[in-house]
């Protein structure tokens, strides 16, 4: 992670990066929230 | 060994047997056959073709150029194919989502069509990119996360994934490893949705992929809508593809068919057709707002504009159009011209922003068509998945259930 | 598996915490990118170029690339329009007849080391980079050979080595990256006769070209190829004729690659985050009309069960009390007639 960017194109690069893991990230934690959700529903 | 798991793997093995013994016979049945000689002489011809590929470049079996970087292998076998295959994704969202129980005896073939296909897609990537083994690399080495072809990359490989992971149940049935397969039921909601997901992703990128070159690509094709346009149209090719696909089933494995699914057939084009033709008319619609809001009126008299008019009318329209006719008088014959229709119009859009509507400013020196041989390994390519297919379906509880499973 | 309430909100903490700590603050702005400060370009005014192929020659020597068919000094090759090639990055195309021009007039074609790339937006596998110098730089031992930055390519330069079955590369001019590092000039600046080339700071260049424009501006288009063109480039050009006469696109726009594919990037997480819960709430949906379609046809059926049986326990009472009066009516005849045979038995014994 560098302090300045200087093209958009390194910008994009950086915070793309970010938002793929934090895709997975929600991704991950969805399917955690939604067991949580409807642990105690009647079947 | 205790008795019961003596008895529970002596019938493991001999479903293995057993399965062994499908195969032979599903082989037999498909290789010698009328048509069997046919796909013998395809696939030779295909291996052939392929050690050319590999010896000799992609210029000596392809027509590519420094102007067009992409052919046919992109056009039709990536582009077309992953938007046909989008039957999995339709039949499974409309069963396991939205209810539609009466449809679920459609999900197998559709599952099936769909993960050939996509299997057919990396397939056809192998021919095509200049260093196959290399394709793993975006993910395990350099991340170029600003790219739309990223984005296509992760989700195709992850939609495999769930398309394979949906398919496993049948084949589980088959060689009778009932704990494996009841574990893979249970997720069936989940993967259904991850798979809506990760083909709303994909399919739209695919269409993203282009926005990058507006210099390239016609303006009456060339939208920022381009993401949705492909997304819609994958919709209706997917239920276009599966009544396409259950008429040739009721046609040429009758007899590998079960009652469910003979009876269910009228049902199943009826409201898919109906559905269909919903989603051609707000695509139509969306269209038209795509030229109104660029301006475009004054290039729909020009050559391609006229051609982007047989695309939208005669491709369009007209299967939407067919659709509702054939939902209101029960017709199951003008639902099948439709859905034939339907599944060439979108072939003939991702081909005209692919191939025909791109570069089209190039001199004509300049343009591209497709060499024999890449049309002959594309044949080569559909054809192992017919083939795979008609294995499968004969071997696998696809196109009937499984006498002991009946959950 | 059930989650407790605590445990997930434990996960939560956890997760949070560990963003809190890295503590890098950023000057960037993230609405403006002027490139890097000291970013090179190589300024080529066609005014000045004779149509040497010099600049050819030179860029096929630093770059070691296979000999021409015929010599660089062979000027019958200008008959032919080229494009860029596996084995020329770069070429000059000569155009005869233009209007108001005084002779041939050259154009020389090589890569423009955009300041946004749309090469290196377009790779999945960041094989190009654009470097401080201000050359785009490719990678060739990551490249994958997808071609996917030969369609994105709006000035159509990169090619590839079709014939090359197990290691094609892409080709395209470097502005001679290793030897800009070591302080020297392009191979093409380097041997240009004429300085129709002439490598500098880009935002020099461009002062440098305004300059050239206002003092002659009877032999120049008032205009700087590149200075805007998608989003700027780092090879600028100067032409006394219109660019478009050149072949030159004069219809690119100024947006940047990575401004073209922003949106339809930016969307794939929103689908990601609401996807689930749209799709979820369908579902759940679908099984509640389920539910109430079961339960209604429950009701129906324990309705018409129970209209059912009250209708047959009618119908039997009904027809039991008929039989009984029938019964009765029966017995009661019965019983007569019994009576009057005895009757008649007795008046018969009593006479």
């Amino acid at each position: 992670m560098e302090g300045i960017y200087y093209t958009l194109q390194d910008f994009f690069t950086y915070t793309k990066s970010v938002t793929y893991i934090l895709i997975v990230v929600v991704l991950l934690a969805m399917v955690g929230f939604w067991r949580f959700l409807t642990d105690r529903d009647e079947n | 060994m205790p008795r019961e798991s003596a008895t529970a793997s002596k019938t493991v093995l001999s479903s293995f047997d057993q399965a062994l013994k499908d195969l032979v016979k599903a082989l037999r049945e498909t290789f010698i056959s009328p048509f069997g000689f046919v796909y013998i002489i395809i696939i030779l011809l295909g291996l052939i073709l392929t050690i050319l590929r590999f010896t000799k470049g992609l210029a000596g079996v392809t027509n590519l150029s420094d102007y067009n970087a992409w052919g046919i292998w992109i056009g039709f076998d990536l582009l077309t194919g992953v938007a046909l295959a989008a039957g999995g994704f339709v039949t499974s969202a409309a069963v396991y989502i939205f209810g539609y129980k009466k449809y679920h005896f459609a999900v197998r073939p559709a599952i099936l069509t769909g993960f050939l296909g996509y299997a057919l897609v990396i397939v056809a990537l192998n021919y095509d990119v200049g260093r196959p083994w290399r394709m793993p690399y975006p993910f395990i080495l350099q991340q170029g996360t600003t790219s739309v072809l990223f984005e296509v990359g992760a989700c195709v490989v992850l939609y495999f994934l769930v398309l394979f992971m949906e398919f496993c149940p049948a084949a589980l049935e088959w060689l009778g490893l009932k704990k494996l397969r009841k574990q893979l039921i249970k997720l069936t909601l989940v993967l259904t949705i991850f798979g809506v997901i990760l083909s709303t992703l994909h399919q739209s990128s695919l269409g993203s992929l282009f926005l990058i070159a507006p210099s390239k690509l016609h303006p009456l094709w060339y939208s920022s809508y381009l993401p949705i346009f492909f997304f819609v149209s994958s919709v209706f090719a997917g239920f276009s593809i599966v009544i396409f696909e259950s008429a040739l089933s009721h046609r040429f494995f009758g007899d590998k068919m079960d009652e469910a699914l003979q009876k269910g057939r009228e049902d199943l084009a009826l409201g898919f057709g109906k559905a269909a033709s919903l989603v051609l008319a707000g695509y139509f619609a969306v269209k038209i707002f795509g030229i109104s809001v660029d301006n475009h009126w004054h290039l729909l008299g020009t050559p391609y504009g006229i051609w982007f008019l047989v695309e939208l009318l005669g491709f369009v329209a007209l299967p939407c159009f067919l659709y509702a006719v054939g939902v209101r008088d029960r017709n199951l014959t003008i639902i099948k011209w439709a859905a034939i229709c339907t599944v060439i119009g979108v072939m003939l859009n991702r081909l005209n922003i692919s191939l025909i509507a791109f570069n089209w400013h190039l001199p004509s020196a300049d343009r591209y068509f497709p060499h024999w041989m890449e049309i002959a390994i594309s044949v080569f390519i559909v054809t192992l998945g017919i083939v795979a297919f008609r294995i499968i379906a004969s071997m696998m509880p696809i196109l009937h259930d499984h006498p002991d499973y009946n959950d | 598996m059930s989650i407790s309430r605590r445990k997930f909100l434990g996960w939560l903490g956890v997760a949070g915490i560990s963003t809190v700590l890295d503590k890098r603050v950023y000057a960037a702005s993230n609405k403006h990118f002027s490139g890097y400060p000291d970013s090179g370009g190589v300024l080529y005014d066609n005014v000045l170029c004779i149509g040497c192929r010099d600049c050819e020659n030179g860029c096929n020597q630093v770059n070691e690339l296979p000999q021409p068919d015929k010599p660089f000094d062979d000027l019958s090759i200008l008959d032919n329009k080229r494009r860029t090639s596996p084995k020329a990055y770069t070429v000059v195309n000569r155009y005869d007849g233009i209007k108001d021009a005084k002779g041939p007039v050259y154009r020389k074609i090589q890569c423009n080391h955009c300041l946004e790339p749309a090469c290196a937006s377009s790779c999945f596998v960041k094989a190009y980079t654009k470097t401080e110098t201000g050359a785009v730089t490719y990678d060739s031992s990551v490249c994958v050979g997808c071609r996917y930055c030969m369609i994105a390519c709006p000035f159509e330069i990169p090619t590839y080595e079709y014939d090359k079955a197990l290691t094609p590369r892409i080709m395209k001019c470097t502005m001679c990256y290793p030897r800009l590092l070591k302080g020297k000039l392009p191979g093409c600046v380097q041997l240009c006769p004429t300085e129709a080339l002439t490598f500098g700071k880009r935002t020099q260049l461009i002062k440098t070209a305004r300059e050239r424009i206002r003092k002659y501006p009877d032999r120049y288009i008032d205009h700087i190829y590149g200075e805007h063109e998608m989003g700027g480039t780092s090879w600028l050009y100067l032409s006394g004729v219109p660019f478009r006469d050149l072949g030159m696109r004069e219809d690119l726009g100024i947006t940047p690659a990575p401004e073209l594919t922003k949106g339809a990037l930016g969307s794939v997480p929103i689908i990601v985050g609401l996807w689930p819960a749209v799709l979820t709430g369908m579902y759940a949906l679908s099984k509640r009309k389920e539910k109430i379609a079961r339960e209604e046809k429950e009701e129906a059926v324990a309705t018409a069960l129970a209209k059912a049986s009250a209708e047959a326990e009618e119908k039997l009472s009904k027809v039991l009390t008929e039989a009984e009066v029938k019964n009765q009516t029966a017995i009661e005849g019965a019983v007569k007639k019994a009576l009057g045979k005895v009757a008649d038995n007795q008046t018969k014994e009593g006479t």
